[in-house]
């Protein structure tokens, strides 16, 4: 009896059924309970399918489930849903046997659309993409950190949340494979990067390098739970986006560095052309190479130093391959330093090779005194100083690629400096030579009287090249100067030069006897040392300061052999060369370079005069003195 | 010496005249012959008492023509004049006899006539007409371009045309050569650092290369064989060559020398080589194939030919 009543309670509960599941079924009810229920008579239903009345009970509830399954179906449309109400939604049809294919396809278009909807919110605060450049965009509303603080909380919890239910509810289900999530998250993830690379591009300047690196940071953390799930999201991608956007800033800190330096040589030059009151003495050029070498440097540092946040060892991308190689050697080592150090030198050696002919302002002597001088102290000792402060900062990978080595940036250091300071001789030779020239042209050397001082132009030309020893004086030392004879402050500027040529004019005239006497002094010439005019100078004082004396007396000679003097034109020549001489042979690397150069312009002018009556060698001295 | 140039009438013999420049001693003309087979240099000497030479050219018609510039010096002034004059007609050939033979067996020029530059200033230089009939001179006169039409037997210079640079300070042409091309209708100028072509039918400026050189320009020379091709050299030690119809950048510049660049010069056929002359004693011969008329990748050697003769053109 027992057993009769038990089965009679299983027959009622099953007859119960059809309405107990549209009770539930019906919105408002509770599905899950419907289903429980269905769960359990559809077995016994089945097995008594055969019976008419078991085949009724099953057809009412089969057709009550297939609506709540409608229901079901038309609730996954909804936007409104959330996650968790769309897994449930999920799991429920699935319980019904419904196909997995579709299913997953819904509930990804679902989600899909719920994350779309968080990239657009993400993209309403960027400016509509221009493809014709930065447009006058106005500054993004809130910071960077924020933006990826918000993309990687929202979209990428999200897409790991999705990712997490859809492995849970299709596991295993023909036709719902994981190749599906992967694609979809592999365009998702695609369009999140896309956006915060829009992003990027924003970041104006050079901004807070910090709060940069902690985006990335943080971006890259979430990225890489996400990658965890789903290894094929674009871990590629993702990394390569972090680097790339180092990879910019260190270049927009090259340009910058590039800029100070041009602004610091715009000062420099300001406060050499500055009007000083009359007393006063103007900038020292020490104080400013100073200055200058001291503020390029401190910048470099600075920006090692805000570079090496991209690599500290509490940052997570810094343990990715690319941080710790190619970005050490290539982006900082080569893209900034050296890169900068080589930029350095060239735009110092285009002061000198610039197109100055053409009549553009050329730069001031004094600034090409000042770029020679950097650049050697560069050679000497910054640029290996440089280089070490980076390898020590970022160590570089033994097998990398090839790195710039010190020696051949100190040479090319080396090399500009020494164009800078030939261009230096030749600007100055030119201008005292200038003058010379034209107080040899302009002058009647046929009608002069017997002179009786030394000229103007002689005494500037002195005071001129002593200005420049002083100022070259300031940056370089001083240089060798070949021991001077005792008697070489009075040596006697003489018309007939005493120890190199014999007497040139034979008394008696043949038609080939000046071409023997000629001859004699030319090949005399030819053994004698040949005195190289624009050659490149040395690095010290005297040579520079050799230079520019030879530049100028030797246009001082050519300029004499064009032209025709009188008894007095000579004198006055012989004064001035005397004077010259006198207070020229102390600048030079050896006096007697001076001394050949006014021997040739004295036999020169001999050679040019219609009545050669030399002057008495006192009263030369006695004019000499005087002026 | 200063001044030296070929016989530009003879085709055959290689001949070039030399003037001598000496205040003190009777100034003269050297002719001087080089026999190529033999490797022997002949002299012959004509005397020119009139001053000293400071530019010499020859007449492109008649082998015993030539032009000098000379100075005239007075006690109180100098004054670098201009005439043309006729050599003794058995020297115009030169003649090959032995160095020693030609002891004091100097000649005379007869002079022509002057080129009158006493409304001008002073010459600089003088230009005959290349592959013209002598007849046509031009003469550099300070500021001055004056175009000489040399009548009959050449006994008498009418001026014809002239042109003078306007400008501020003291414009002074250093030196000029008459362009080949073009049926001899340009010449190129040189003032200071300036680079002017002139039209010689209208007396007009045609293009102007300012800033040439960045000082002053001492010489230039038109390329035989090709048109619109110009070298010029300068104080700046430079030899730049320039396309006449670009004349805002030079086609090329050389840096060789350490000094003043006085003289350069084409090779008349092979316009490839080009001959400067400067001031730091050297003498540079530049192969420039690519500038030339010559084919490229025709030429057997090909490396560039810097020989550094220490000949002096100039005696310095």
């Amino acid at each position: 009896l027992p057993g009769v009543q038990a089965l009679l309670r299983k027959l009622q509960s099953l007859v119960e059924v059809p309405g107990q599941l549209r009770r539930w079924a019906a919105p408002g009810g509770d599905p899950a309970r419907a289903l429980r229920c269905y769960a359990r008579a559809r077995a016994v239903l089945r097995h008594y399918r055969h019976l008419p009345s078991f085949r009724a009970i099953e057809d009412e509830s089969h057709a009550i489930m297939a609506d709540l399954a409608r229901c079901l179906r038309a609730r996954l449309r909804d936007d409104t849903l959330d996650p968790k109400e769309l897994t449930e939604c999920v799991e429920m049809l699935l319980q019904l046997e419904e196909p997995p294919e579709e299913l997953c396809e819904e509930f990804l278009s679902h989600a899909g659309a719920r994350l779309e909807a968080e990239l657009a919110v993400l993209e309403a605060e960027l400016p509509p993409a221009d493809p014709s450049g930065a447009a006058a965009t106005p500054p993004p509303a809130s910071d960077i950190l924020d933006f990826v603080d918000r993309g990687s909380s929202a979209f990428v919890g999200n897409l790991c949340l999705l990712a997490a239910s859809y492995r849970s509810l299709f596991q295993g289900r023909p036709g719902a494979g994981d190749a599906r999530l992967e694609a979809f998250a592999a365009a998702l993830t695609a369009r999140y990067f896309q956006l915060l690379e829009r992003r990027l591009a924003l970041e104006r300047g050079l901004g807070d390098t910090s709060l940069l690196v902690r985006a990335l940071d943080r971006f890259h953390r979430r990225l890489r739970a996400l990658l965890e799930l789903l290894p094929a999201a674009g871990a590629e991608a993702g990394a390569a986006l972090v680097a790339r956007a180092a990879r910019e800033r260190v270049e927009r800190y090259l340009r910058a560095l590039q800029t100070f330096f041009l602004g610091c040589l715009g000062d420099v030059r300001q406060a050499l052309a500055a009007p000083r009151p009359p007393g006063k003495e103007g900038p020292g050029l020490p104080d400013l190479l100073a200055t200058l070498a001291s503020s390029i440097l401190g910048q470099l540092k600075a920006v090692l130093a805000y570079v090496q946040l991209f690599t500290a060892r509490d940052i997570a991308f810094a343990s990715l391959p690319y941080f710790k190689g190619e970005f050490c050697v290539e982006a900082v080592r080569e893209g900034l330093v050296v890169a900068f150090v080589r930029w350095l030198c060239r735009t110092a050696r285009g002061f000198a090779d610039g197109p100055a002919e053409r009549g553009a302002p050329a730069a001031p002597p004094a600034l090409l005194l000042l770029l020679a001088r950097l650049c050697l102290d560069y050679e000497a000792t910054t640029i290996s100083y440089i280089l070490t402060l980076t390898d020590e900062q970022f160590p570089p990978q033994d097998t990398g690629p090839a790195v710039t080595p010190g020696p051949a940036l100190c040479a090319e250091a080396r090399g500009a400096a020494q164009r800078l300071l030939d261009h230096y001789v030749q600007v100055q030779g030119a201008a005292v030579a200038q003058m010379l020239r034209k107080s040899v042209e302009t002058r009647d050397w046929l009608g002069t009287v017997e002179p009786r001082n030394v000229r103007a132009v002689m005494k500037r030309v002195v005071e001129d090249i002593t200005a420049i020893d002083v100022q070259v004086g300031q940056l370089f030392e001083e240089g060798v100067r070949r021991a001077q004879s005792s008697d070489s402050s009075r040596r006697a500027f003489s018309v007939y030069s005493s120890s190199r040529a014999p007497s040139r004019y034979a008394p008696s005239y043949t038609p080939s006897a000046p071409m023997d006497t000629h001859l004699l002094s030319n090949i005399q010439k030819l053994f004698s040392e040949r005195i190289d005019i624009f050659s490149p100078v040395e690095f010290n004082k005297v040579s520079v300061l050799t230079g520019i004396i030879k530049i100028s007396l030797k246009t001082l000679l050519e300029c004499v052999r064009l032209r025709t003097l009188g008894r007095f034109g000579l004198q006055q020549v012989q004064v001035d060369g005397h004077y010259l001489q006198l207070y020229l042979w102390r600048f030079a690397a050896d006096e007697r370079v001076v001394q050949g150069l006014l021997d040739e312009v004295a036999a020169s002018a001999v050679h040019r005069c219609l009545d050669p009556v030399p002057m008495e060698h006192s009263v030369v001295e006695l004019i000499c003195e005087r002026g | 010496a200063r001044a030296l140039t070929p016989q530009t009438a003879e085709t055959d013999a290689i001949r070039f005249l030399v003037g001598t420049q000496s205040l003190r001693y009777d100034n003269q003309i050297h002719i001087i012959d080089f026999d190529d087979e033999n490797n022997i240099i002949n002299k012959n000497v004509l005397l020119h008492q009139v001053g000293e030479i400071w530019h010499i050219s020859t007449s492109p018609a008649d082998k015993g023509v030539l032009a000098t510039c000379y100075n005239k010096t007075s006690d109180t002034k100098v004054m670098t004049c201009a005439a043309v004059w006729r050599m003794p007609k058995e020297l115009e050939s030169g003649s090959h006899e032995s160095p020693d033979d030609s002891s004091s067996n100097t000649q005379t020029l007869e002079l022509l006539c002057h080129l009158d530059n006493t409304a001008h200033g002073n010459m600089a230089c003088v230009m005959w007409e290349p592959m013209g009939d002598g007849k046509k001179i031009i003469s550099l006169a300070d500021n001055n371009i004056l175009l000489w039409d040399l009548q009959e037997s050449s006994d008498k210079a009418v001026l014809s045309s002239s042109a003078a640079l306007e400008g501020k300070g003291q414009l002074k042409f250093t030196s000029g050569r008459w362009s080949p091309h073009h049926n001899c209708t340009q010449i190129a100028t040189a003032n200071d650092t300036t680079v002017r072509g002139w039209d010689t039918r209208s007396m007009r400026q045609i293009y102007c290369i300012e800033n040439a050189h960045g000082q002053l320009v001492r010489d230039l020379d038109f390329n035989p064989n090709k048109q619109y091709y110009l070298a010029s050299c300068g104080d700046d030690c430079k030899v730049k060559f320039w396309d006449t119809r670009n004349v805002t950048e030079p086609v090329k510049t050389l840096e060789e020398h350490s000094h003043w660049v006085w003289n350069v010069r084409y090779n008349h056929s092979h316009d490839q080589l080009i001959l400067t002359g400067s001031s730091d004693s050297r003498v540079i011969l530049s192969n420039m194939v690519s500038i030339s008329s010559e084919p490229f990748g025709h030429m057997v050697d090909d490396d560039e030919l810097s020989d550094q003769e220490d000949q002096h053109q100039e005696e310095k």
